[in-house]
């Protein structure tokens, strides 16, 4: 019941509160005034909301076809039981310890074409203007999550591959299976559960990202960057228009849930069931 | 704008601590009852009045000892100061005013912002004060009322400086190069293309933050068209954008982007990071156009830079042809303190005695004409005397009040809601994403919103 109680709280309430709000205008400082669809119909309406929708979507694509990948291999290798990789997981895991608001501010200063890395070390190659070209920001942003986020997903992946019982390994070693084969046919599949948890962390992550692109590019150039959430805070907080930036928070939460029950399903109904050794 | 030395909005660096989850609770919360950021500064009750302002030093000492000097003063009525940063503070106060528990008073821009609190009835009308107390306004630049005034009612009283955008350039630069600073547009165009065979950006430009890149626009719509082409945008008149020098002047400005006039990844680069003023005092850069507040930080910053006598200033050249009178300037013409209509008499009481008695006094006038820049207080030059930056300060001085127009920042004149979507467009002009067509009729679409 408490559980329940905070939920009511601090869930339920402020979503039925973003919900009303989107059926008002309000600037953020006089009274509230019901406005029926208006803000919705402004936020639909505007070519602005289909294009900051692709670019979220694009991002979060983009970013789990980088991440899972990588964090599988990383967690693979991790999770060996020599010392010294323990040593690498803890070093490893430094970026996501370290606030989106510091990696942006770190990248930005480094990718400078001016000031940064490329310019200071005179390497031709890195002096591009990577914040002000729309392809190379969104790599940039793409790259900067991936950054942060790997090390953490590469922890959930070791935690998977060291539960899979080491007698399937054995006997397909028996059988003269290589590593790769081994990968494939034991790994990845017995994987699965896993990379579902990690893919839906990443999915509805992603729905979020907002700080560090906000720092970074501040959604720009133009509006390439512009990810849901950033429109949300430019309409909601720098343009005083609360009613549509509450839509865009109902709608960033459907898309959300849509797409944690897509990526449930995808898994098989069974994906909360215990997966003990010989399951 | 605002006059903090190092940046004008370090929104970037500040408002990090506002992630998606506060900005559901801030949506949330409705009604008088306070939301996050009411804190101990009630609106209501209690004697002492509070007064919330921005921290960036030297400014924010200034306005500290101002309030201290008045509580030395007025035993019984004191005021509580509360710094804030610049960011966190536009956050706060809008929150703050929102649920009713704004500070007496209310520290800002004027302007469009100034327009919403009067709208939504949260500050107090002060036109019958400043009639009474005629002294108190005779004493302040007339053209520092503009923004104050909101359908001829006078809703802000004054304060601090004025902040004029100034043609900075390096005249190191200009010696190497073997040029002389431009006294037209026609001049500027041609020196594009000197600078850029030298390997020197023309202009610095810290892009991103894109009230950077109006400023050219405000310069350019003045210079070509004169003061009235954006005051009938600021007048919500229909199509006011579809004037022709709005149209000229759109279209001169993407002529100097595609000469390549900005320095290669403006847009990229953000004013808060100071990263534009030091690609002009490194020599990366000839020129830029950019606040009065840009000079205090660029003598600190720049090291023999400004005090070798190395950058030269001027006002905006005029444009071939154009209408708009060469002496005009844009900018900040001053910051305003308003009263919340929310407080209780007596609160009003201490802040009025407080706009009367301690707002650019003369302890105070000397103070602001310390950090480098000009009190708008008539005479103020009188001040200048023996400062190092006497020579920078008599001439913002001369170019203010010589000034037959000194038209706000447009961001700040327009409402939030139109200022968004202009500095988003104008970002997307000097992006040479949109044309100068598009930018109008995307304007003129959101006139008085």
């Amino acid at each position: 019941m408490p559980a329940l109680a905070v939920f009511v709280a601090f869930g339920v309430i402020p979503l039925a509160g973003v919900l009303f709000l989107s059926f008002t205008s309000w600037d953020g400082l006089g009274d509230i005034q019901l406005s029926g669809l208006t803000s919705w119909q402004a936020v639909l309406g505007d070519p602005g909301l289909l294009h900051a929708l692709w670019v979220t979507l694009l991002v979060m694509a983009a970013s789990w076809a980088v991440q899972t990948p990588a964090s599988i291999l990383i967690g693979v290798f991790l999770a060996g039981r020599q010392r010294y990789r323990a040593l690498l997981a803890v070093l490893y895991f430094i970026p996501l310890l370290l606030s989106s608001a510091a990696i942006a501010i770190a990248y930005k200063a480094l990718l400078d074409p001016n000031f940064g890395l490329g310019a200071g070390l005179h390497i031709g190659l890195l002096t591009q203007d990577w914040l002000g070209e729309p392809v190379l920001a969104f790599s940039v942003v793409i790259f900067a999550v991936s950054w942060q986020f790997i090390p953490f997903h590469s922890l959930i992946y070791q935690g998977g591959v060291r539960q899979i019982p080491r007698s399937m390994y054995e006997a397909a070693e028996l059988d003269g299976a290589g590593r790769v084969r081994r990968f494939f046919s034991i790994t990845l599949p017995q994987l699965k559960y896993t990379i579902i948890t990690s893919s839906t962390l990443m999915v509805v992550g992603s729905l979020t990202f907002f700080d560090l692109i906000f720092v970074l590019t501040a959604g720009g150039p133009g509006d390439a960057t512009r990810v849901l959430a950033l429109d949300m805070y430019k309409r909601g907080f720098q343009a005083n228009l609360m009613g549509p930036a509450s839509a865009i928070a109902v709608i960033l939460v459907l898309v959300g849930l849509a797409l944690a029950l897509l990526l449930r399903r995808l898994g098989g109904g069974d994906a909360g069931a215990s997966q003990m050794e010989g399951a | 704008m605002e006059s903090t030395t190092p940046s004008r909005r370090t929104f970037l660096s500040l408002s990090l601590g506002i992630p998606l989850g506060a900005a559901l609770a801030a949506c949330g919360t409705s009604g008088p009852t306070p939301a996050g950021g009411g804190g101990g500064a009630g609106g209501s009750g209690g004697s002492k009045a509070t007064y919330w302002y921005l921290s960036v030093q030297p400014q924010e000492g200034v306005r500290a000892r101002a309030v201290e000097r008045f509580n030395k003063a007025n035993p019984n009525g004191q005021i509580t100061g509360t710094a804030l940063q610049n960011d966190a503070y536009k956050t706060k106060i809008k929150t703050a005013i929102g649920a009713g528990q704004a500070p007496t008073i209310i520290w800002g821009w004027g302007g469009g912002t100034l327009r919403t609190y009067v709208q939504a009835g949260q500050v107090e009308d002060l036109t019958s004060w400043f009639d009474q107390n005629a002294a108190v306004k005779d004493r302040l630049f007339p053209s520092s009322f503009g923004a104050a005034t909101i359908d001829g009612k006078i809703y802000a009283m004054p304060a601090e400086t004025m902040q004029p955008i100034v043609l900075y350039y390096n005249k190191k630069i200009f010696d190497k190069v073997g040029v002389q600073p431009p006294e037209s547009w026609g001049d500027i165009m041609a020196l594009v293309p000197k600078f850029n065979a030298a390997g020197i950006a023309p202009f610095s430009l810290g892009g991103q933050s894109r009230w950077t890149n109006m400023m050219w626009l405000e310069f350019l719509f003045d210079r070509i068209g004169g003061p009235e082409v954006f005051q009938a945008v600021f007048d919500a008149k229909k199509d006011a954008w579809s004037h022709p020098a709005a149209l000229e002047a759109l279209t001169k400005l993407q002529d100097l982007v595609k000469a390549d006039g900005f320095i290669k990844g403006f847009s990229s680069i953000t004013a808060d990071s100071n990263a534009d003023q030091a690609l002009l005092y490194t020599g990366k850069a000839a020129m830029m156009l950019h606040g009065g507040w840009t000079y205090g930080s660029m003598s600190t910053d720049g090291g023999d830079f400004v005090s070798g006598g190395h950058l030269g200033y001027m006002n905006f050249p005029p444009v071939e042809g154009g209408k708009g009178d060469p002496s005009n300037t844009v900018g900040n013409p001053g910051q305003y303190l308003s009263i919340s209509s929310k407080a209780t008499a007596e609160q009003k009481e201490i802040a009025k005695k407080f706009f009367a008695t301690a707002v650019l006094n003369d302890e105070d006038v000397k103070e602001w004409a310390g950090t480098g820049a000009v009190p708008i207080v008539n005479g103020a030059d009188s001040a200048f005397a023996g400062s190092k930056d006497a020579d920078f300060l008599k001439f913002v001085y001369g170019v203010a009040s010589n000034a037959k127009s000194f038209a706000q920042s447009w961001d700040q004149a327009l409402s939030p809601t139109a200022a968004e979507v202009l500095l988003d467009n104008i970002a997307k002009l000097f992006q040479l994403s949109i044309t100068p067509q598009q930018f109008v009729s995307n304007m003129n679409a959101v006139i008085g919103s």
